[in-house]
C-alpha cells in the first residue's frame, strides 16, 4: 500500500481536526454540485472512498495484476498473497476466529442468497418456518421468500413496534419451530440498532441458524461476530469506504464446512472429472470464477482505514451527529422522525416533511448540494405499515460535520417556503 | 445548466399552478363503469398512478385518477386529465414527452423525467396505446 493512514483522533469520539484530516482524504468532497459544496448524506446507500482506497486499487493495476491462485509467477504471487490478505484483514475486522470463514462475494444481496442457495436448500424442508424481522431490506426478505416458496416452508415475521423496534416480547414464540431466523443487524430506513447478540442466543437456543444483514452495522460500527454468536453475517464493501463489487459473507466454519457449492466452475474445484467433480474447501468452495481482485484490495485498505480511525470513534461520532440531527429536526413543524430515540439508533434518519413529497425534496435539497435518499429504501412493506409511500433520509458517516447538518436544516427550511408551509 | 447559485430555480420548478394541482388535483377519483383502466407504478420511487376513462365514439368523455406521488407526477397527471377530456384517442396517441413537459412549462430534470410522464404512460396503456 502506497498511502500513508490517517492518523488517530485523541479522545473518545472524532475531533473537529481529526475530521478534518479525514475529509482531506477523500477527493469527492471537493466537488461542488450546482456550484455549491457537496454535502453529502446518503452514505448508508453507498459510501464515498478516501484516496488510499483509490491508490491500493490503482496500484494494483500498475504494478501486480494477474489472476490469483494459478500463476507461477511473481505478480500472480503478489496478487494471491494481497487478496488473501484482504481476506485475513476482514477476518481480524469483524472477530472471525479463522479467515477461512470470509468468502468473497459480489455484495450483501449476493452473501444471503448463497445461505439460501445452498445452507437453505440442503436444511429447509416443507412446513419449517423461516422467522424474518418487519424491518428486513428486500435483499433480506425476497431470498427466502422464493426458498420458502420452493420449500414449501413458511415465513413468520417479528413485528416492529412503534417506535421502530423490534418487538422482543414475541420473539420466543415466533422461533418456536424456526430452522433459520433472518434479521438485520441496524435498519437501513429506522436507523434502529438491534440487539444481535440477544436475538442469535434466542435463535440458537430455539434451533435455529442466525443470519445477520450486518451491512449497515460493518461500517458504522465495531462488529464481533463471535460475540454476536451469529452463524452467518454478511455486508458490502461499498458501505464501508470500499469499493463497488465485492461484499463478504462470513459463515461458521463447520456450517460452510458442510454446505454444497453455490455457483459452480473454475477456482472451486478440487478434481474434476468429464463425469463429475470434488469441491475445493471453503472459502474457495464458494468463489467460483476469478473474484473481484482489485476489489478485494480495496477492502482490504477501507479496513485498514477504518481501523486507524478507530470503530469506536466512527460509532460514537456517528451518535453525535444523529444526536444534533434530531434536536434540530425537532425545531422544525411539520417533520415527523421516523424510528427510535437516539440511545437505540445510529445515524441513519428517514423524515416526512408535511405533505412534501420525500422526491420533491431530494430535488430541493439537491439544488443545495445536499444528496440525500428519496423513496422506499428498499423496505416496501415496512414503509406500508409506516403509512407513508416514501421518505426522506439522512445518512451520516465519518466525514459529515455538524455544519452540513446546519445545511440540511436550512435546506428542509428553504423546502417549506417553497411548499408555502409554515 | 442554470446559473450555480440561482435561487429562484426551485421555486421555479415548483410553481404556484403545479402546487395547486399537487394539493387540488382536477378530475380526481374513479369512475363507476370505465370503458379504459390502468394503474401502474414507478418502482423505483413508488409513484403510483390510476386513470379510469370513459369513451363515447372514440372520445374522451370522462377521465378520472388517482394518485400518490410527488407534486411533478401528480400535477402532471391532473393536467393530462384536463388535456384529454374531449379529445379523441388517436390525437391521445399523438401526444408525446413534449407534449408533456410544454403542458407542465417547468424545467424537468432526467431524473424526474420519469415522474413528469408517469400520467401520460399509464393513459395510454389504459387506452392500449
Ligand atoms: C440493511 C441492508 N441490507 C442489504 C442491503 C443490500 O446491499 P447490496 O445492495 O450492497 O447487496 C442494503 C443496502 O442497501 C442494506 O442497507
Amino acid at each position: 500500500m502506497t498511502a500513508t493512514m490517517p492518523q488517530a483522533a485523541v479522545g473518545a469520539s472524532l475531533s473537529p481536526a481529526a475530521v478534518a484530516r479525514i475529509r482531506a482524504d477523500f477527493p469527492i468532497l471537493q466537488e461542488r454540485p450546482h456550484g455549491k459544496p457537496l454535502i453529502f448524506l446518503d452514505s448508508a446507500a453507498s459510501s464515498q472512498k478516501p484516496v488510499q482506497v483509490i491508490e491500493a486499487m490503482d496500484d494494483y493495476y500498475r504494478r501486480y495484476h494477474a489472476n490469483i491462485h494459478r500463476g507461477i509467477y511473481h505478480i500472480s504471487e503478489l496478487a494471491t498473497e494481497a487478496y488473501e490478505e484482504a481476506r485475513s484483514a476482514i477476518a481480524r475486522f469483524i472477530g472471525s476466529p479463522c479467515s477461512a470463514e470470509c468468502i468473497f462475494v459480489r455484495n450483501a444481496t449476493e452473501g444471503i442468497n448463497l445461505v439460501a442457495y445452498s445452507w437453505g436448500r440442503s436444511n429447509v424442508r416443507a412446513g419449517d418456518v423461516i422467522l424474518l424481522t418487519e424491518m428486513e431490506h428486500h435483499s433480506n426478505l425476497v431470498p427466502w421468500q422464493m426458498l420458502a416458496q420452493e420449500k414449501g416452508a413458511r415465513l413468520r415475521f417479528v413485528p416492529v413496534t412503534a417506535d421502530g423496534r423490534l418487538d422482543m416480547n414475541r420473539l420466543d414464540t415466533l422461533l418456536d419451530g424456526a430452522r433459520l431466523f433472518a434479521f438485520t443487524a441496524v435498519s437501513n430506513t429506522l436507523g434502529t440498532i438491534n440487539p444481535v447478540r440477544e436475538l442469535c442466543l434466542r435463535a440458537r437456543a430455539a434451533g435455529a441458524v442466525s443470519v445477520v444483514d450486518a451491512c449497515q452495522a460493518v461500517p458504522r460500527m465495531p462488529v464481533d461476530v463471535t460475540q454476536w454468536q451469529c452463524d452467518f453475517a454478511a455486508f458490502s464493501s461499498h458501505k464501508m469506504l470500499g469499493p463497488t463489487g465485492i461484499g463478504v459473507l462470513w459463515g461458521r466454519k463447520d456450517l460452510l464446512d458442510a454446505m454444497p457449492p453455490f455457483l459452480t466452475g473454475g477456482g472451486m474445484i478440487n478434481v474434476v472429472r468429464y463425469d463429475r467433480t470434488t469441491f475445493a474447501d471453503v472459502p474457495a468452495r464458494f468463489e467460483a470464477g476469478t473474484p473481484a481482485i482489485a476489489e478485494a484490495v480495496g477492502l482490504g485498505a477501507a479496513v485498514a482505514y477504518l481501523t486507524a480511525v478507530g470503530m469506536e470513534r466512527v460509532a460514537r461520532y456517528e451518535h453525535e451527529l444523529a444526536a444534533l440531527a434530531l434536536e434540530k429536526l425537532r425545531g422544525i413543524g411539520q417533520v415527523v422522525v421516523y424510528g427510535p430515540g437516539i440511545e437505540h439508533r445510529t445515524g441513519v434518519i428517514s423524515i416526512t416533511v408535511g405533505d412534501i413529497h420525500a422526491h420533491d425534496l431530494a430535488s430541493i435539497l439537491d439544488r443545495e448540494g445536499i444528496c440525500v435518499r428519496a423513496g422506499h429504501h428498499c423496505n416496501q412493506p415496512l414503509m406500508e405499515k409506516l403509512g407513508v409511500p416514501a421518505t426522506t433520509r439522512a445518512s451520516f458517516y465519518l466525514y459529515n460535520t455538524p455544519d452540513e447538518i446546519d445545511a440540511l436544516i436550512a435546506g428542509l427550511e428553504k423546502a417549506k417556503r417553497i411548499f408555502k408551509l409554515t | 445548466m442554470r446559473p450555480a447559485d440561482d435561487l429562484s430555480g426551485m421555486d421555479e420548478l415548483y410553481r404556484d399552478f403545479i402546487l395547486d394541482h399537487y394539493r387540488n388535483p382536477r378530475n380526481a377519483g374513479t369512475l363507476e363503469a370505465p370503458d379504459a383502466s390502468c394503474e401502474d407504478l414507478n418502482p423505483l420511487c413508488g409513484d403510483r398512478i390510476r386513470m379510469d376513462v370513459k369513451l363515447h365514439d372514440g372520445i374522451i368523455e370522462d377521465i378520472r385518477f388517482q394518485g400518490r406521488g410527488c407534486a411533478i407526477s401528480q400535477a402532471s397527471a391532473s393536467l393530462l386529465t384536463e388535456t384529454v377530456k374531449g379529445k379523441t384517442v388517436a390525437e391521445v396517441a399523438a401526444l408525446g414527452k413534449d407534449d408533456v413537459l410544454a403542458n407542465l412549462g417547468i424545467p424537468i430534470s432526467a431524473a424526474r423525467l420519469k415522474c413528469a410522464l408517469l400520467g401520460l404512460s399509464v393513459l395510454k396503456r389504459a387506452l392500449k396505446l
